[in-house]
């Protein structure tokens, strides 16, 4: 899931009210746009919530989608995050199926990409990364040779770079 | 308030507790006998007098009922707000009965919508639903309440317009246009030599039919008036070329497809207007106004565009018109006269013994039609003929289903449009299709007195599919016929309390039109039997480019490819 040019990030900041993400994928859906990944979560104010969203801007052009999303009434604001103006992270969890002989390994990778151990279990571990999407990519690369039980991503989250922000 | 003085609906469980008070309410209630037709009936209103429409229903088959109008009030821009009511709040998403989901199932044919969960909010929703409704692009909005919201005990209070505003914080739509932008379409203004004013529906919606004429006249650049805009501009003025698009005239299209600069007003580039896309006035640069910014750039990406109340803004294009010097139009004035007197409407006269001209229905009822007389229309070919034969020299007096085409639509918008506007008289055009739809709310019409005219053009087809039928489907009729006299429309219409008329022969066309001009204490319809060969032309077939209209085969299509 790494960064391709025909995806951009949308930061929408919307009123925290029920049925505001119904609004935003049914949106999406209708009109034929393409999510790719999506993050939801509360501000430091408590009237906002905070949507991330990766979007192809291959089929329709991220200003048709920037416009609809912003006819949405509770949608309140709109940044354009373009990948060289913004940190975004990611969460990654999985588990690996790992023998014991093998874990020493596992456990030094998990170490460079400075994630955790959350679980061991006899024959398998799970662990947790955080960082931007493409070392979570190749962190994946990594793992799967040893096998991988289960994988769980959060989508990215992305704010823009802090001398950029006013 | 909000100065409802009526509302359109029918009662039911869930929303009852609404209904009681009505008994003592000053707001007049019209029991309608289908809640599609209280949605039409609050577009019809809405559309005539500008104000928004109420409708007022039940939950669950009620609501489902008010969707077609919804998306009807969506696709055309028709401020309008919706009460239904909902099952209680510890029922809701138990499939209780008469449950659905409304505000999942209408939240993509309403410009918003909300449940209300707290008795407390209802001011500030009803507040907010009325605002979104009828400003910034006006649309329908629809409010769902719970029985138990609906009976529970509220503190009473009525938010301040700045605590309407402040509570919609991502609202908050452009009216000005853009400095910069309003120069820059002022400049090509000046520099075109071939332009063509589109004016779409917004015109009406932002009240700038006086603004529009002083723009056509300060510049002598000719109008087109799309099928949502059809009495923006008189169809009596010189520079007045009538309705484009896939039935408009040969000369609106034609202008188009040669022009150098479309102005483009309120209106967003329909698939109905433009033909193929692609071709579509390929030579042209494009101003496009409009206050929903999403419209600009979606279908064409205009040279200008401008964000702004079409009203504002073209006075404020005018006013930077001022120091221009503005080109003489003449020679394309002049080219534009010799299409229309080259390619006019024309039908073939009616022959001895055969049905009635629709044409020529229409134009009688035209020309005996008092003065202000509304329109409404069905959809089909009589919507296409009453809108090209019918002259518009009134903004307001055209109610119709542009956008989503809803057959069925014009009994009840004639009878919003009547109890908007009870000093005029409304007749609805209506299609034997269209009319088997919706029919019964001539009941509701005659019992609240309301004296709408309807005169169903009955040409025993649904017309339109038969044309396309004809012409792209090698004339295999396929579900389309429908019979002349079953039901029979009189006596029809008589059970239902209206007065009913028959009408075979030309000559009894304008008795009997007279005749139902003079009733004005109950409904009227009138059966007119209508030829079923008669087709719609011009045509831009479907997916076709405009420069292929396809004229009445009477009127010679040789050369009528124009090159500049
Ligand atoms: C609710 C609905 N169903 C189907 C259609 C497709 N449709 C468009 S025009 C038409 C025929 C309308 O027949 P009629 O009312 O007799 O009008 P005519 O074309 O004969 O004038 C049909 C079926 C539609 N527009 N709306
Ligand atoms: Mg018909």
């Amino acid at each position: 899931m790494s960064l391709n040019p025909t995806h951009q990030t949308l930061t929408v900041l919307v009123e925290n009210k029920s049925g505001v993400l119904a609004r935003i994928s049914g949106l999406f859906a209708r009109r034929g746009f393409n999510i790719i990944s999506l993050a939801v979560a509360p501000t430091d104010d408590e009237r906002f919530s905070r949507v991330n969203l990766v979007i192809d801007v291959e089929e329709t052009s991220v200003e048709q989608i920037t416009k609809q999303l912003f006819k949405l009434v509770n949608v309140v604001k709109i940044t354009e995050l373009h990948p060289a103006d913004a940190v975004e992270r990611e969460l990654l969890m999985m588990t690996v199926a790992v023998s014991p002989e093998q874990r020493s390994e596992v456990i030094e990778l998990v170490g460079i990409f400075e994630g955790k151990i959350v679980d061991v279990g006899t024959s398998a571990v799970t662990v947790m990364v955080a960082g931007e999407p493409d070392r979570l990519d190749d962190f994946e690369d990594l793992m799967r040779p040893y096998g991988i039980a289960e994988l769980q991503r959060t989508g990215r989250v992305a704010l823009p770079k802090a001398r950029k922000a006013s | 308030m909000e100065q409802v003085e009526v509302v359109f609906g029918l009662p039911g469980g869930c929303i009852l507790p609404a209904y009681d008070p009505i008994l003592d309410s000053p707001i007049r209630h019209i029991l309608v006998r289908h809640e599609q037709g209280a949605g039409h009936m609050a577009e019809g209103y809405a559309h005539v007098t500008g104000r928004p429409g109420v409708a007022l229903v039940t939950s669950g088959p009620a609501a489902t009922n008010l969707v077609t109008p919804l998306c009807d009030a969506y696709m055309d821009s028709v401020p309008m707000v919706a009460i239904t009511g909902q099952v209680g709040r510890p029922v809701i998403g138990t499939d209780g009965f008469q449950e659905c989901d409304t505000v999942g199932i209408t939240r993509s044919v309403t410009k918003h919508n909300e449940l209300i969960m707290d008795p407390d909010e209802i001011p500030l929703i009803v507040r907010q639903a009325f605002l979104l409704a009828t400003t910034g692009r006006p649309g329908p909005v629809l409010i769902d309440v719970p029985k138990d919201v609906l009976q529970a005990q509220m503190d009473w209070s009525w938010p301040s317009d700045d605590e309407v505003a402040g509570s919609l914080p991502g609202y908050k739509p452009t009216l000005k246009g853009h400095p910069r932008m309003i120069k820059e379409a002022a400049r090509l203004l000046a520099d075109a030599r071939r332009p063509v004013i589109y004016a779409g529906g917004g015109i009406l919606k932002s009240r700038a039919a006086e603004a529009l004429a002083q723009l056509a006249e300060r510049t002598g650049i000719p109008v087109v008036t799309t099928l949502m805009a059809r009495g923006a501009f008189p169809d009596d003025h010189p520079l007045c070329l009538g309705m484009p698009g896939m039935h408009g005239n040969y000369t609106a299209i034609t202008a188009m497809q040669n022009s150098d600069l479309l102005v483009a007003l309120g209106t967003r580039f329909d698939d109905r207007v433009t033909g193929k896309v692609d071709s579509f006035a390929p030579d042209a640069k494009v101003i496009h106004v409009d206050i929903d910014p999403a419209e600009l750039g979606k279908i064409r990406q205009p040279d200008v565009p401008i964000v702004g109340d079409c009203k504002q803004v073209i006075s404020e294009i005018v006013r930077a018109l001022a120091d221009l010097e503005l080109p003489d139009l003449g020679e394309w004035r002049s080219r534009i006269s010799g299409w229309q007197e080259r390619f006019p409407l024309y039908y073939e006269p009616h022959v001895q013994g055969d049905a009635l001209k629709p044409q020529q229905v229409m134009e009688v009822l035209r020309d005996s039609a008092p003065e202000g007389t509304i329109l409404a229309s069905g959809v089909g070919q009589h919507q296409m003929w009453a809108s090209q034969y019918w002259r518009f020299n009134e903004p307001y007096t055209w109610v119709n289903s542009g956008g989503l085409g809803t057959m069925g639509f014009s009994v009840p918008a004639a009878i919003g449009a009547k109890v908007g506007r009870p000093d005029r008289t409304v007749w609805a055009v209506d299609g034997d299709g269209c009319f088997q739809m919706t029919a019964q709310e001539l009941v509701t019409a005659s019992s609240e007195r309301i004296p709408i005219k309807v005169a169903i053009l009955n040409n025993a087809y649904l017309g339109m599919v038969r044309q396309w039928q004809e012409m792209f489907y090698e004339e295999r009729y396929s579900e389309v016929y429908l019979s002349p006299d079953l039901p029979d429309y009189v006596k029809w219409a008589e059970a239902m309390g209206c007065v009913a008329f028959r009408v075979e022969d030309p000559e009894e066309v304008e008795p009997v039109i007279a005749k139902a001009n003079s009733i004005d204490d109950r409904p009227v319809v009138i059966d007119f039997r209508t030829d079923s060969r008669e087709k719609v032309f011009p045509m831009v077939p479907a997916g076709a480019s405009n420069d292929d209209v396809v004229v009445h085969p009477a009127q010679k299509p040789t050369d009528k490819k124009v090159v500049q």
